[in-house]
């Protein structure tokens, strides 16, 4: 025990993960111009509608790095939240994502949302992004980054 | 190879406190939490060993056993205890400071090498369910 938390108080502290859940609630239509009207139904299904759907989506930010010894900490959460406030919930919360420059070109799947995510927080100073994964329902979750607990 | 997870919950004070900085630095730096008669949570705590099937038992280890391990070493620990004054990881001046981080890594501390038959793998803490810290073992 001692020697842990030793370790701690050194200048490289042990690794650790820190995971951060916010809730995003959008809408999106999937429907690709590369496919026919036939195909996109066939392909996507009741997602394919016109007129759009909604999910409330739990989005899991992992940010991974040296535990600061001075603070305890990987990073601080007031930064992770002012970041997440401003680069992604103001920015995707109740919007329509076909709608925003991001999914012009590619398909707002939950997949493409998610690397997407990944993207905007690899311009966080605060700490390097490990890891986001989205549950886009209770019953799909899906992860873009790096396998944790591997250096 | 197995992943088993086993959770466990506890309940306790703390607060965030580095001794080495002024009460002006130590509230600037940690807000609210920095508030000496502490505050609490609800912990969450997953633990998660792997191993090996064991051909005849079929378990990986005992869940039973690993349950009363958790209850020794964790929970009879820190449930119902405030972290900062009692237990001696996170004790002023000596010990770390009772982040969501730290408690992951000390609860690693205390399992390391006290589970038969499987290696600890993660040590997953809730601090509430949309906050939690995953230590590995990394130095």
């Amino acid at each position: 025990m001692a020697g842990l938390a030793q370790i701690a108080r050194q200048s490289a502290g042990p690794r650790a993960y820190l995971t951060r859940r916010y809730r995003l609630s959008a809408s999106h239509r999937l429907h690709s111009e590369a496919y026919s009207e036939e195909e996109n139904k066939a392909v996507y299904g009741k997602c394919n509608n016109p007129h759009g759907h909604g999910h409330n989506y739990g989005i899991e930010v992992t940010v991974g790095g040296p535990v600061n010894v001075e603070t305890g900490m990987v990073c601080d959460l007031v930064e992770l939240d002012g970041f997440a406030q401003t680069n992604l919930l103001r920015r995707f919360d109740q919007k329509n994502l076909n709608t925003l420059d991001e999914f012009h070109e590619v398909v707002p799947t939950t997949e493409n949302l998610t690397r997407e995510v990944y993207r905007i927080f690899q311009d966080f100073r605060g700490a390097r992004v490990a890891r986001i994964r989205i549950e886009e329902t209770g019953n799909n979750s899906f992860k873009y980054g790096e396998e944790l607990g591997k250096g | 190879m197995i992943l088993l997870t086993r959770k466990a919950e506890f309940s306790s004070a703390h607060y965030y406190w580095n001794e080495a900085w002024s009460k002006e630095e130590n509230e600037r730096v940690f807000g609210r939490c920095a508030n000496k008669n502490g505050h609490g949570h609800n912990y969450t705590l997953e633990v998660t060993v792997a191993g090996e099937v064991d051909p005849v038992s079929g378990f990986v280890v005992d869940l039973k056993e690993l349950k009363e391990i958790l209850q020794r070493e964790v929970v009879g620990v820190y449930d119902h205890r405030h972290l900062n004054l009692e237990v001696p990881e996170f004790a002023a001046r000596t010990g770390m400071i009772p982040t969501t981080e730290n408690i992951a890594i000390a609860i690693w501390g205390r399992l390391e090498g006290k589970i038969p038959g499987a290696k600890l793998h993660r040590v997953r803490v809730y601090e509430m369910v949309d906050l939690f810290a995953d230590y590995y073992g990394e130095l």
